[in-house]
C-alpha cells in the first residue's frame, strides 16, 4: 500500500521513483491516526517508539519497503506495520514469543549506521551525537533488518535510535535481562518438561550412573559450593578418589559416561601447566591414577587446549563465517557467490568442526575398541571438554539420539556442567572479548552434521537444532542465562521477588510449549527416525541400548584388552604413569590426526549401519558441509520455492500421517473393549494441511516469501571471477579483454 | 558400446532366437562363477594380475577380459572385485619395463572415463605384459580395429524395442503441434538439407521449403532454426540452431533476418531473444572462420544475450581438474578451494542459470532462438534444461527418454566423438553423466534409469526428480536456483570409487519412504479384511469414521 521507490539515504538520486510523497502520506495518514502498540509479554515495558519508520524488504533489490512504526522494549525491537499484515497468523511455524519483526535485544549481534552513504559500525560512543538515515541490525540468528529513519521526526528517530543502540550495545548488568522481568505463566503442558533430565538433584545423577551401568561415586560435598563455584552442585567422580578437600582448587576428573564394556570418560579443568611444578605433577598423577582405577587400569589422557583451536579461535572464525550470511542486498549475495567455496575454507569454521569431530572420534575408538578409561582436560573444563564429551555420548549412546535424551545430555554436560554461557554467549555485552566464543553453537554444529549424515538415527530434526540455537538468544529462558550453577543459584535467589522463601522460577528452555503450540513442535521431530521397534518403552531402560550396541560391533573385530592382569601391580606406580604417558602422547600426535583413526572409521564402515549402534561421521571434504538451514533461510536469493529438502520432507510427513490414521482407525477397531491409544502427543504429525499447497520454499518453516509470483532468480555477474587463463578459452577463437554481461 | 553418430533412427538389432553357445576358448577357463555374462559375450583371456589397489594396498588376483568386460578378483580373502565395461576405458598404457626395479613396477595403468585410474602389475619374467595389454587395447576400442562394438554383438533380448521410445511425430503431437503458426515439413527427409539434423522438423508455418533452403546457406553446417519446444498457452517457442555464417566482413542474409522475424511473428513476441550460449569474445572470434553472431542492425527485432558458457575444451579441462581432486584421494583440508579451483561448478552454474533464462523468457511468452557455435552441445543442454524446468513431462521417466533422443540424439549431438576414443571429454557436469546413463540404457534398453541419482546433483529440485516423490503438477514451472550456495558436487558419481565416502545404496528418505507405503498397504489390506468381515456379519449398520480414512487414503494412493 504504501511502499515506495528509492528513499531515504538515496532520495536525492535521480532514479527516485515514487508514487507519493512523504507529506502526502503524512497528511493521508493523519486523520484516522490509530495509534498500534505491540502485543507485550507478560513483564514486557515500552521504552521508546518512533513512527514513521520504513523498513526495507529483503524480498529484491530495490529499495522498497513497509511503513511502520518501530519500537524497543526491555525485550525487543519491534516493528510494526501500518499495513494490515495476514502472514503472521497463518504461519504454521510461529514462536508465540516473537515473529518475524521482533528483534530480542540479547538477539542483537551488531548495528550499523548508514551516515551520508557511509556504513559504519556503531559502538557507544558514536551513539551520542548524530543519527544515521539507515539503520541496519545484525541478528545472532543471522537476520538482517534495514530502517531507515528519515521520514520520521528528527527528535523521534534520535531518540529510537539512541533507544536501541543503549539497550542493545551497552554493557548492562544481569538483573536487567529479561528474564528476571518476565512472568509468563508456567505452562499447562509441565509434563513434557519432566522428561528431560535435568540434573539437578541427586537422584538424576544415580539413574545415570544406573543407566550407563558406571561404578563411580556421586559427590554431594559440593551442594553449598563449599569445594568450589565453579564445579556443579552434584557430580561423579571415580571411585578411587579419595578426600575431595584435599584437593580443593586443583580440579577433578568428573565422570561424563560409562561404556558397557566398564571404562569410563571423563573430563577435568586443568591450569596450564607450569614447569617443573612438581606439585602440580603430583596431583595430575593422582587424578590418572583415579581414573585408570576405574576400569582395568588403563587410562589416556587428552588435553584439549594443545590439540583443539582455542575459544579464541573458534570466536574469530565463526566472526568470518558468519559474515557470509549476513547479507544485505542481491548484488552483495552474487559478487559473494563466485567466491563462495574459498571464503568457507579460509574462515576456517568448517575445518573446526572436523577438528572436533575428529576428536570425538579419537575417543570413541578409545572407548570402544580399546576399552580404554579416558580423561579429557581442558584450562577450565568447560568449553571443549563439554563439546567434546557430549559429542562421544552421541555417537556412542543411541538414547542421546532421541529428543529428551540430547536434551538431558545438552542438561548434563552444559547447564548442569557449568558451561559459561553468559561469558560465552556474551549476553551483557562486556567490553572483554577474550570470553566471547559460540562453543555451544560450534557442538550443535557437529551434532547436525551426525545429523546431516546419518539422519534416521536421530529423533530430532535439524529444524530442532535451529530453534535450539536461536533459542540461546532469547532472554526468557534461564537455561542458557549462566555462567554456572553457583552463579544461577545465587543470581535466582538474589533476584527473587520474595527473597530468600523460594527462588525465582524461569521457563526452562526445554518446556518448549512458550515458544511453540504442539502443532509447530512436530517439526522438532524428524520424520526418518527409525525407531527401534518393540523397544519404544525400553528406552531409558539400562541394558537395552548396549547389547544393541555389541551387535552393531561384534566383539571379534576387536581385540579384548590385552592388558589385563599386566598392570595389576598397584605398586608399580612409576610404571603405570609412563604408559599412560605414552598413550597420551601418542593420541594427540599433531602429525596426522586423521590417519590415526581411519583404520577404526574404515573397519566400522564394512560392517551393516545399525542407526541404534555406534555412529561415526565421515570428515572427508565434501561430507562436511554447511548447515544451510541455519544460515540460509533468511537470503530469499537462495530459497526454492517449491523445492529443497523440505518439499520431500513434506511429501513423508504426509504418508506418515496416513500410516498413523490408518493406525490408529485399526487400533480404535481392534480394541473397542480395551482402548489402548497411542498417546504419545508427538506422534501426531497431523500438521499436514500445508502439504497439499505444494509451495514450500526451501526456507520453510522459517522465512516466509511473499514473492510469489515465482519468478526466477537470476544470477547476476557471472563471469567476474570467471576468467579463464587458459589458452582454451581462445582455442576455437580469440579470448581477449573482460567480458560483460548481458 | 557406443551409438554411431547416425541421426534420427538407428539401426535396431533384430533378436535372434539364441542360445548361448559358449566358446571352445573359454570351456578352458576357470568359470566366472559370480558373473552372470551378458548374452553375446564371449571370454578373451584370464590371468594373474596384482590390482594396485589405491585405498588399500596391493591385491593378488585375477582377471579375466571378455569382449565386454574387464573382472577382476582376488584370491585372497577379503573380497575385491571390479568390473569394468570396455567401453568405460579411455587410455590404456603400459608403465615400467622388463627391467624396473621395485616392487609392481612393472605393469598397465588404465584410465577410465568413470573418474577413475585402475594399475595392475604383472610378474616381470616372459614378457607377461604383451599378450593382455594387446588383446585388452583391441577390445577396448573396436572401432579402431575394425571391429564391432558390442552393442552390435550383443544378443540380449528386450520385450521393449527401445528405439520406439521416440517418435517424433508423437512428441510434437503432445506438444500441440502442428498448428495455425507451426508446420511440419519433410524436407530433411533424406538428410539433404542437413545431415545432422532429424527427418521431421517443424518451422514456421509462413516459411517455405525455399525460405529454408536459402537459411541454411547461412547457417553454420545447415542447421538452420527449428522449433524445439511449444508452449500451449501462450504459444512462444524454443528454437534451436547454429551460428550464422558472419564472418569477418559482416555478411547479412535477408532470408535468415525474414526467417527470425517469421519465428517472432507466430506468436506476436515484440522482441525475440537470441540466445547465444558463448561468452562474447568467443562468439566475436568466431567471425574469423565464418562465423559469428545476429548483429543488431541485421536483426533488429530481436536481442542478443551472450550467456558465458565456455566451449568443450574448457569443460574438458575443468573435469580434468576435478579428477585429480577426487581420485583416488579426497582432498581434506583444502577441499572447499579446490573444488572451487576446478571451476566445474562454476559453469554448472553458468548452463543453469542460462537454462533459467530461457525458460523465464518462455513462459513470460516470448519466443527464444538458442545456438552456440554449431548448435549441438551447449545449445542442447540449454533447451533440454529449460525444457525439463518447463515441461512437467519431461520429469518422467519415460519423457526424459524422449527429451534426451530428441534433443540429443535426433538433433545430432556427437556421442560417438564426444565420448569416443578417449581424446574428448564432453561438456557439462548435467550432460555427460547422462550420455553414460543413456549409453547403459542402449545397451540394456529398457532398464531404469536413476532419475534420483541422476539428478541428485541439481539438489536444488531433487524432490521432484527423485522417482517416489514426483508429484504430477502438469502446468508447474520449475525453477532451480543458480547460486554456488546451493550446488554441491555430485559425489556419488565423482567420488563413487572412494571406499570412505557414504555409499548408501538407497538414501535413507526413499528407504523410508517406501516402508511407509508398504505399512500403508499393509493397513489398507487390513482395514478392507474388517470391513469385509463387517458387511458379512451386519449389511446394515456402516462403520462411518472407519470407512472415511479409508476413501481418503486410497485416493491419495500414487502409484508405485
Amino acid at each position: 500500500m504504501l511502499s515506495l521507490g528509492s528513499v531515504g539515504a538515496k532520495s536525492t538520486k535521480p532514479s527516485f521513483v515514487s508514487y507519493v510523497t512523504p507529506e502526502e502520506i503524512k497528511l493521508e495518514k493523519e486523520p484516522p491516526k490509530i495509534e498500534k502498540h505491540p502485543d507485550l509479554l507478560p513483564g514486557e515495558v515500552e521504552f521508546c517508539c518512533a513512527n514513521p519508520i520504513l523498513k526495507y524488504t529483503q524480498d529484491d533489490m530495490s529499495q522498497r519497503g513497509i511503513f511502520g512504526t518501530l519500537f524497543c522494549t526491555n525485550f525487543r525491537v519491534t516493528f510494526i506495520s501500518d499495513e494490515k499484515s495476514q502472514e503472521e497468523t497463518t504461519k504454521t511455524f510461529k514462536n508465540k514469543l516473537y515473529g518475524e519483526n521482533d528483534i530480542p535485544l540479547m538477539c542483537v549481534d551488531h548495528i550499523y549506521g548508514v551516515y551520508d552513504e557511509k556504513k559504519k559500525l556503531i559502538t557507544g560512543g558514536l551513539v551520542k551525537n548524530k543519527y544515521p538515515s539507515k539503520m541496519i541490525i545484525h541478528c545472532k540468528d543471522l537476520r538482517v533488518f534495514q530502517f531507515c529513519l528519515t521520514f520520521t521526526k528528527e527528535e523521534d528517530a534520535k531518540k529510537i535510535f539512541q533507544g536501541i543502540a543503549h539497550h542493545c550495545l551497552e554493557e548492562r548488568s544481569l538483573k536487567c535481562v529479561f528474564a528476571f522481568s518476565y512472568s509468563g505463566t508456567p505452562s499447562p503442558e509441565m509434563q513434557r518438561k519432566w522428561e528431560t533430565i535435568l540434573f539437578d538433584s541427586p537422584e538424576d545423577w544415580t539413574q545415570e550412573m544406573k543407566r550407563t551401568r558406571a561404578n563411580c561415586r556421586l559427590v554431594t560435598e559440593n551442594e553449598n559450593f563449599e569445594l568450589s563455584q565453579r564445579l556443579p552442585k552434584y557430580f561423579v567422580i571415580p571411585s578411587a578418589l579419595g578426600d575431595l578437600f584435599s584437593y580443593q582448587g586443583k580440579g577433578f576428573p568428573i565422570w561424563c559416561w560409562s561404556h558397557h564394556s566398564g571404562c569410563a570418560l571423563f573430563k577435568a579443568s586443568l591450569p596450564p601447566v607450569t614447569q617443573e611444578d612438581g606439585d602440580f605433577q603430583k596431583h595430575l598423577d593422582i587424578m590418572l591414577n583415579a581414573v585408570a582405577h576405574n576400569y582395568l587400569y588403563s587410562a589416556k589422557t587428552e588435553d584439549l587446549s594443545e590439540s583443539l583451536p582455542t575459544i579464541q579461535d573458534i570466536q574469530q572464525s565463526y566472526n568470518k563465517f558468519k559474515q557470509f550470511f549476513l547479507i544485505e542486498n542481491s548484488t552483495d549475495f552474487w559478487l559473494s557467490d563466485v567466491k563462495w567455496f574459498s571464503s568457507l575454507e579460509s574462515s576456517g569454521w568448517l575445518d573446526i568442526i572436523r577438528q572436533c569431530l575428529q576428536k570425538a572420534v579419537e575417543v570413541v575408538e578409545c572407548l570402544e575398541k580399546d576399552n580404554t578409561n579416558v580423561l579429557i582436560t581442558e584450562e577450565e573444563g568447560t568449553d571443549l571438554c563439554c563439546v567434546i564429551s557430549s559429542l562421544v555420548q552421541i555417537m556412542l549412546d543411541p538414547y542421546y539420539r532421541t529428543l529428551m535424551g540430547f536434551q538431558s545430555l545438552v542438561q548434563k554436560e552444559w547447564v548442569a556442567g557449568c558451561h559459561a554461557f553468559l561469558d560465552r554467549c556474551n549476553h551483557l555485552h562486556q567490553k572483554d572479548k577474550e570470553c566471547h566464543s559460540p562453543v555451544f553453537l560450534l557442538f550443535l554444529e557437529c551434532v547436525w552434521q551426525l545429523v546431516q549424515q546419518h539422519s534416521p538415527a536421530f529423533q530430532f530434526s535439524e529444524t530442532y537444532l535451529t530453534v535450539l540455537s536461536d533459542s540461546v538468544d532469547v532472554p526468557v529462558f534461564s537455561t542458557f542465562l549462566f555462567n554456572s550453577a553457583h552463579h544461577r543459584e545465587s543470581v535466582m535467589k538474589a533476584e527473587s521477588p520474595l527473597a530468600q522463601s523460594s527462588p525465582l522460577s524461569c521457563p526452562t528452555v526445554w518446556d518448549w510449549s512458550v515458544q511453540f503450540d504442539s502443532k509447530a513442535q512436530n517439526f522438532f521431530f524428524n520424520p526418518l527416525y527409525s525407531e527401534k521397534v518393540k523397544h519404544e518403552k525400553a528406552v531409558r531402560k539400562a541394558h537395552k541400548p548396549k547389547h544393541q550396541r555389541q551387535l552393531s560391533l561384534p566383539s571379534t573385530a576387536f581385540k579384548p584388552p590385552s592388558k589385563k592382569g599386566f598392570f595389576k601391580d598397584e605398586t608399580d606406580s612409576l610404571k603405570k604413569i609412563l604408559r599412560v604417558k605414552r598413550l597420551s602422547r601418542w593420541m594427540g600426535s599433531p602429525d596426522s590426526p586423521a590417519a590415526t583413526t581411519r583404520g577404526f572409521y574404515e573397519s566400522w564402515k564394512q560392517r551393516p549401519l545399525d542407526y541404534h549402534g555406534l555412529l561415526l561421521p565421515c570428515l572427508d571434504g565434501p561430507a562436511v558441509r554447511v548447515w544451510m538451514q541455519r544460515y540460509l533461510r533468511w537470503i530469499p536469493e537462495v530459497h526454492i520455492m517449491g523445492g529443497g529438502s523440505v518439499a520431500v520432507m513434506t511429501k513423508l510427513m504426509e504418508l506418515l500421517s496416513q500410516v498413523q490414521d490408518l493406525k490408529r482407525v485399526l487400533e480404535q477397531r481392534d480394541s473397542s473393549q480395551a482402548v489402548k491409544l497411542d498417546h504419545r502427543p508427538y506422534i501426531q504429525h497431523r500438521l499436514l494441511s500445508f502439504g497439499s499447497s505444494g509451495r514450500l520454499s526451501s526456507s520453510f518453516p522459517f522465512a516466509y516469501s511473499r514473492n510469489r509470483s515465482f519468478k526466477p532468480i537470476i544470477p547476476t555477474g557471472l563471469m567476474q571471477s570467471l576468467m579463464v587463463t587458459d589458452s582454451l578459452a581462445s582455442q576455437e577463437d580469440e579470448a581477449s579483454s573482460f567480458v560483460s554481461l548481458v | 558400446a557406443l551409438l554411431a553418430h547416425i541421426p534420427g533412427k538407428a539401426i535396431w538389432i533384430p533378436d535372434h532366437t539364441h542360445t548361448h553357445r559358449a566358446s571352445r576358448e573359454s570351456l578352458k577357463m576357470e568359470p566366472l562363477a559370480d558373473v552372470a555374462m551378458l548374452p553375446g559375450e564371449e571370454r578373451v583371456i584370464d590371468k594373474d594380475i596384482i590390482y594396485i589397489c589405491p585405498f588399500n594396498a596391493a591385491v593378488k588376483g585375477k582377471v579375466f577380459i571378455t569382449n565386454y568386460r574387464l573382472y577382476f578378483k582376488n584370491t585372497d580373502s577379503t573380497p575385491v572385485t571390479l568390473d569394468v565395461p570396455l567401453g568405460v576405458i579411455s587410455r590404456i598404457e603400459k608403465m615400467g619395463g622388463a627391467s624396473s626395479r621395485g616392487e609392481n613396477s612393472y605393469g598397465l595403468e588404465i584410465t577410465c572415463k568413470d573418474m577413475r585410474n585402475l594399475r595392475f602389475a604383472l610378474k616381470q619374467e616372459g614378457h607377461s605384459r604383451r599378450d593382455i595389454f594387446e588383446i585388452l587395447f583391441k577390445y577396448a576400442f573396436p572401432l579402431s580395429h575394425g571391429m564391432q562394438l558390442f552393442a552390435f554383438l550383443s544378443q540380449e533380448k528386450y520385450e521393449e524395442n527401445g528405439w520406439n521410445v521416440y517418435e517424433a511425430m508423437e512428441e510434437y503431437r503432445r506438444q500441440g503441434l502442428p498448428s495455425s503458426e507451426w508446420r511440419v515439413t519433410f524436407i530433411n527427409k533424406n538428410y539433404e538439407l542437413c545431415d545432422t539434423y532429424p527427418t521431421i522438423l517443424v518451422v514456421p508455418y509462413k516459411a517455405t521449403e525455399e525460405d529454408l533452403r536459402r537459411v541454411a546457406t547461412f547457417r553454420s553446417r545447415c542447421r538452420i532454426p527449428v522449433l524445439s519446444w511449444f508452449h500451449k498457452e501462450n504459444h512462444a517457442v524454443i528454437m534451436r540452431c547454429s551460428q550464422p555464417l558472419v564472418g569477418m566482413s559482416g555478411k547479412r542474409n535477408k532470408d535468415d533476418e525474414r526467417y527470425l522475424d517469421l519465428i517472432r511473428e507466430a506468436n506476436g513476441t515484440t522482441k525475440l531473444t537470441i540466445y547465444d550460449a558463448r561468452p562474447n569474445v568467443n562468439a566475436v572470434a568466431n567471425k574469423a572462420t565464418g562465423g559469428g553472431y545476429e548483429g543488431d542492425d541485421a536483426y533488429q527485432n530481436a536481442e542478443l544475450v551472450f550467456l558465458d558458457i565456455h566451449n568443450i575444451h574448457v569443460m574438458r579441462e575443468s573435469l580434468k581438474k576435478l579428477k585429480d581432486i577426487v581420485y583416488p584421494n579426497v582432498e581434506e583440508s583444502h577441499w572447499l578451494s579446490s573444488l572451487e579451483s576446478t571451476h566445474w561448478l562454476e559453469h554448472i552454474k553458468l548452463v543453469l542459470s542460462g537454462a533459467i533464462q530461457v525458460a523465464d523468457k518462455v513462459s513470460s511468452g516470448s519466443s527464444v532462438v538458442v545456438h552456440c557455435s554449431d548448435g549441438w552441445d551447449r545449445t542442447a543442454q540449454l533447451t533440454s534444461l529449460a525444457m525439463l524446468m518447463l515441461d512437467s513431462f519431461y520429469r518422467t521417466l519415460r519423457g526424459f527418454q524422449v527429451l534426451l533422443e530428441k534433443e540429443w540424439i535426433s538433433f545430432g549431438h556427437k556421442f560417438a566423438s564426444r565420448i569416443g576414443h578417449g581424446d574428448k571429454n564432453h561438456a557439462d557436469q548435467d550432460r555427460s553423466p547422462i550420455f553414460l546413463q543413456f549409453i547403459d540404457c542402449i545397451l540394456q534398453n529398457n532398464v531404469r534409469v536413476k532419475t534420483a541419482s541422476l539428478w541428485s546433483f541439481v539438489n536444488s529440485d531433487t524432490s521432484l526428480y527423485i522417482n517416489p516423490f514426483y508429484t504430477s503438477e502438469s502446468s508447474r514451472v520449475l525453477y532451480p536456483v543458480a547460486s554456488m550456495r546451493h550446488l554441491e558436487l555430485w559425489v556419488t558419481y565423482y567420488i563413487r570409487w572412494n571406499p570412505r565416502i557414504q555409499h548408501q545404496q538407497q538414501s535413507p528418505v526413499e528407504q523410508r519412504y517406501k516402508e511407509l507405503l508398504a505399512l500403508r498397504d499393509q493397513y489398507l489390506k487390513k482395514l478392507e479384511e474388517l470391513q469385509l468381515s463387517d458387511s458379512t456379519h451386519l449389511t446394515n449398520s456402516s462403520t462411518p469414521n472407519a470407512a472415511t480414512p479409508n476413501q481418503h487414503i486410497t485416493h491419495l494412493q500414487t502409484p508405485f
